[in-house]
């Protein structure tokens, strides 16, 4: 099965991922932001990292590239598509999922080890875990804050993937950090399920979202 | 004609403003005590339009497009011939 990662110039998170896709057994190849047709991926990932140098917004920018109009077609094509990190921020600039991803808070990068209960099995990134599952997973950003104007429409249409449990590190709105397309194909979360794909780092519970995608 | 137009982003009325909050209470630190402290982006080009209506529109459609993010900003525009 055969996944893209996409890269722009300031991703930093491509080759974790092409990694953690391995492990889960899919065949990742690396896509460029200027590459417009992906229509030979069966699922594509947007990996962590400071695309553009998070100038304007983080993602702003990232999100007008070439590249943005396949992963469109991709959608289209009801194939699966997460945003990791930088990767969720671009999401939520393009508007493939509802809401943004801004500033911390409390104005200031975060890198720790959060708890987060899954909110919805029904993402193809989610359907291995149970619902209200608790894992651990890194995040590391200093744009993370979610807020979004229809948060009604988030849980009528169960579009909230990821939420943390406890402590809520960067002050998002009902403490959600992950969400979903209506048809929960498009997923954009902020914790790094790549950073906790294999016990040696900490923690494996991460890989279930690259198994997801297996066979999906 | 040539135009100066300046693009002024700031937050909705409401969203909370982490920089600002940081900024205030560095202030209080030194013991200035102010309120109400808001933070906000300023982008400066020259462009070649028609007239000045025309300028304007092209820079709204710049801030929808790129610019702002229409969920959590506000953006204030002025055009202004060069030379003046």
């Amino acid at each position: 099965m055969k996944v893209g990662i996409i890269r722009f110039p300031g991703s930093n998170c491509d080759r974790d991922v092409f990694h953690a896709l391995e492990l889960a057994g899919a065949e990742p190849d690396y896509v460029w932001w200027n590459q417009r047709d992906l229509s030979n991926f069966e699922a594509i990932v947007i990996p962590g990292g400071f695309s553009y140098g998070d100038y304007l917004r983080a993602g702003a920018i990232a999100a007008i590239t070439p590249v943005i109009e396949g992963i469109k077609d991709v959608v289209k094509d009801e194939k699966p598509v997460l945003g990791i990190c930088n990767g969720a921020q671009i999401l939520a600039e393009v508007g493939l999922v509802p809401g943004v991803f801004t500033l911390n808070q409390k104005a200031q990068f975060i890198c720790e080890w959060v708890e987060l209960e899954v909110k919805t099995t029904r993402t193809p990134f989610t359907r291995l875990y149970q619902k209200n599952e608790v894992i651990r997973m890194p995040i590391a950003h200093a744009e993370g804050r979610y807020y979004t104007e229809y948060i009604d429409q988030l849980h009528d249409q169960d579009q909230i993937v990821l939420g943390f449990v406890g402590d809520n590190p960067n002050g998002s709105m009902e403490a959600i950090t992950g969400v979903c397309d209506q048809e929960g194909l498009v997923c954009a979360v902020m914790p790094h399920p790549e950073r906790a794909s294999e016990s040696i780092l900490g923690s494996d519970d991460g890989l279930k979202f690259f198994k997801g995608i297996i066979d999906y | 004609m040539k135009y100066h137009a300046q693009v002024e982003i700031s937050l909705k009325k409401g969203m909370l403003n982490p920089e600002a909050s940081t900024i205030q209470r560095a202030l209080a630190l030194l013991n200035y005590q102010v309120e109400n402290t808001a933070t906000m982006e300023i982008i400066k080009f020259t462009l070649e339009a028609k007239d000045s209506d025309v300028a304007h529109d092209e820079v709204v459609e710049m801030c929808e497009r790129l610019l702002c993010n229409p969920v959590i900003h506000d953006y204030q525009i002025q055009i202004n011939p060069v030379g003046d």
